[in-house]
């Protein structure tokens, strides 16, 4: 006959009253689960899209940071082969690493002439092997899900790479790249022979393609798209690189999808610095684990020191501003309908406790008459409150993870903010459980909390009016 | 049988299970004062099986309630086998309750969702009683107010006379030096009603305890051993009946 036994036939006395507190209950366990799980699946994605392309970590020349990306080529790393090897030869930094390289950041004109089309970009130069290798990460097992933001680049040709979506559009390489919703159909112009102007592109291209299994290798460089990209050099000539553009690749955002190409970390160099000292702008730094990046932030810092180097480290947050939004705002909705629901708990048991107390009065009454003292009283209804709040938890999150695995199996989908197109609706059930531990002990705050109020009120009664409440 | 003895004389005797000093006890409806007791002052003799009779509205629930350290009074000093209660905190008061006094009521006030058994259990658990010690005191009193075959029923499947055998049971089992009842009969038919009142002196006899019990009804006089006879929160006279 304990009080968690007693509390339980309590809770049967009511049945109508107790389904309704414990749906409640369940309701707000269930909807923070799920929404929960999908705030973190929306994080994973945002952390794996940005891990793949940024790194985890950058080294930076001192000031590029802030001032650097105005200029790139007067914040170039010097002997930057040097300030790799001291990475990657560190015996701390060695076992957290999965890929560290060099890249290039540069901006510029590009210019397809041949159709009157030129636009500024925003350049990354890249090491491709690395490159690619980056694109494997996978932390959290959801590659496979994600719609494919980069395209492999070319490990054999330094010439070749990749643009945004909207840049192949705005530089007419619609039919070339395969690029869908072109209204204009774009014009022939792209191909690096000059065909006649006259000649339908869409037709040609096509045609080209379909057939080009069967043509040499060589035959099939030609009909690669060629750009002509322009930039100032360190010493401030311009300069002009043939660039290949093999694929036109979508980018969430749409100011990045217009002006976005990947190249070859040399052809960056070569365009960067023309014929001087050939430097890196940036050192980038993949992690196994995103969980280590301060670990490996304050070793590198360390080196630096130690060294004496003239650099910066710079990691995930800083260098994605858009993914630590996204976090922060997802955060603060998922802080939001938490707090709704912790506060629909707290009422709906404070109500449903505060009639159980003005019914049991003359039973509070004989009980404290029997010796009973307040603080027995107030226990009792507390483990009441709790019971019902541990209930009504278990059963919301049993129904929130069965809800998830609904969600997931669906086939919904939605279309993301900064998203071209919609995409799966999909909810992490993978690590959640400690998710679902916190709203489970929170919850079971939340409802002892809430019987606390109207218990101590009914064991603060006179015994002899309680009593005499009939 | 009973012969009236004058209210002073029935005050001396140190060996008084309950003492009244000068007791007072106003309730304020609103800004107006209830005196409920004006200043009693009486001795409840140890072992014996009293009743207080009075009307309605003359005093008697307010009496019983501060004998059974329910309520304080207002003014004056009560004893209770010789403790004087007035200086006890609320936790004290729990505990001297819970140890001394067994309480039956007039609305049985049975916990519904316990069974008879672990009503009459109940203030055992409170008391921290060892569980085989438990069953052997609870089913030996369930057994003396004849409600062992009903021990696994709960209150709503009681009649009234079985559920005030289960109070007088849960009163007793605790072994308490008082036992107080509030009109224990007024929600039960006469014969019932009677039955009740032998069953709680023929408990009285085997435990020894001293019984106070209240009625407003004048025919029960002959079940009691001592009578005090209340009206407006005075003393009108206790009787003692000599058998
Ligand atoms: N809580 C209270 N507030 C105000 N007045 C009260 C209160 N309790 C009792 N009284 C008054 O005190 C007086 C004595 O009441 P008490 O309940 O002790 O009488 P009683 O003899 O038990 O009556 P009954 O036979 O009706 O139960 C009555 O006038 C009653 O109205
Ligand atoms: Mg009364």
């Amino acid at each position: 006959m304990s009080t968690i036994k007693i509390a339980a036939r309590n809770i049967t006395r009511n049945v109508r009253r107790s389904v309704m507190t414990i749906s409640a209950i369940a309701i707000g366990a269930m909807a923070t689960l799920v929404f929960g799980a999908f705030v973190s699946e929306i994080f994973v994605q945002i952390e794996t899209q940005n891990v793949v392309r940024s790194g985890h970590l950058a080294i930076y020349r001192e000031g590029y940071f802030k001032y650097g990306s105005g200029n790139p080529a007067a914040y170039g790393i010097p002997h930057y082969e040097t300030v790799l090897q001291l990475v990657k030869d560190d015996p701390v930094l060695k076992p957290l690493i999965n890929v560290v390289t060099p890249t290039v950041n540069l901006f510029g004109i590009a210019g397809n002439f041949e159709s009157d089309a030129s636009k500024t970009f925003m350049g990354l130069g890249v090491i491709p092997k690395d490159y690619n290798r980056m694109h494997e990460w996978d932390e959290h097992q959801i590659r496979a899900q994600l719609r494919e933001v980069d395209a492999p680049l070319n490990e054999l040709d330094e010439t070749h790479g990749f643009v945004g979506v909207g840049l192949g559009r705005i530089l007419r390489l619609c039919g070339a790249l395969k690029i869908a919703d072109c209204p204009n159909t774009a014009l022939p112009q792209d191909d690096a022979n000059g065909a006649g102007p006259s000649v339908p592109a869409k037709r040609d291209f096509a045609g080209l393609k379909d057939s080009g299994e069967g043509s040499t290798q060589q035959s099939g460089q030609s009909h690669v798209p060629r750009l002509d990209l322009l930039a100032a050099t360190s010493a401030g000539a311009p300069n002009v690189v043939n660039f290949y553009v093999d694929a036109a690749v979508a980018q969430g955002v749409k100011e990045l999808d217009d002006a976005f190409v990947v190249m070859n970390f040399h052809l960056a160099q070569q365009l960067l610095y023309g014929r001087g000292e050939k430097k890196a702008v940036g050192i980038v730094l993949q992690l196994h684990r995103t969980e280590d990046i301060d670990a490996a932030k304050r070793r590198i810092e360390g080196l630096i020191q130690s060294k004496g180097l003239d650099l910066e480290v710079r990691e995930l947050k800083e260098l994605q501003p858009f993914y630590r939004q996204v976090i922060g705002m997802m955060s603060a909705i998922f802080s939001f309908i938490s707090l709704v629901m912790v506060v629909i708990v707290l009422f709906t048991v404070v109500n449903t406790m505060s009639m159980s107390v003005m019914e049991r009065t003359p039973e509070i009454g004989t009980l404290r008459a029997i010796g009973v003292r307040k603080l027995g009283i107030t226990r009792q209804f507390v483990a009441e409150g709790l019971l019902l709040g541990l209930i009504g938890a278990t059963i919301g999150l049993l129904l929130g993870f069965v809800l998830n695995y609904l969600i997931n199996h669906s086939g919904l989908t939605w279309q993301p903010p900064g998203s071209a197109s919609p995409v799966p609706l999909l909810v992490r059930e993978n690590e959640i459980a400690p998710l679902a531990g916190i709203i489970w002990i929170s919850l079971a705050i939340v409802a002892v909390i809430a019987a606390w109020l109207p218990a101590r009120r009914g064991a603060r009664l006179t015994i002899v009016d309680a009593l005499g409440h009939v | 049988m009973a012969i009236a003895i004058p209210i002073q004389s029935s005050t001396s005797g140190a060996e008084a299970a309950v003492r009244f000093h000068g007791v007072s006890k106003t309730y304020r409806l609103g800004d107006v004062p209830v005196e409920a007791l004006k200043s009693v002052s009486f001795g409840i003799p140890p072992q014996r099986f009293s009743m207080i009779l009075g009307p309605s509205g003359s005093g008697k629930s307010t009496l019983l309630n501060l004998i059974g350290c329910l309520d304080r009074p207002t003014a004056g000093v009560l004893e209770i086998g010789g403790e004087k209660i007035g200086a006890k905190s609320d936790d004290e008061l729990s505990e001297f309750r819970a140890r001394k006094i067994g309480f039956i009521f007039q609305n049985f006030n049975l916990i519904p969702v316990l069974s008879a058994y672990e009503n009459v259990e109940y203030p055992l658990v409170l008391l921290g009683v060892r569980p085989t010690e438990r069953k052997r005191r609870t089913l030996e009193i369930l057994k003396s107010v004849g409600l062992v075959e009903h021990r696994n029923h709960r209150p709503n499947q009681l009649s009234g006379g079985q559920k005030q055998r289960v109070a007088i049971a849960r009163a007793l089992v605790k072994g308490p030096t008082l036992v107080l009842a509030d009109e224990p009969t007024a929600n039960l038919d006469s014969q019932t009603g009677a039955a009740i009142i032998d069953l709680m002196r023929q408990v009285q006899h085997e435990h020894g305890a001293t019984f106070v019990f209240s009625t407003h009804d004048p025919q029960l006089i002959s079940h009691a051993e001592e009578v005090f006879s209340i009206r407006d929160g005075e003393l009108l006279e206790h009787r003692t009946a000599h058998s």
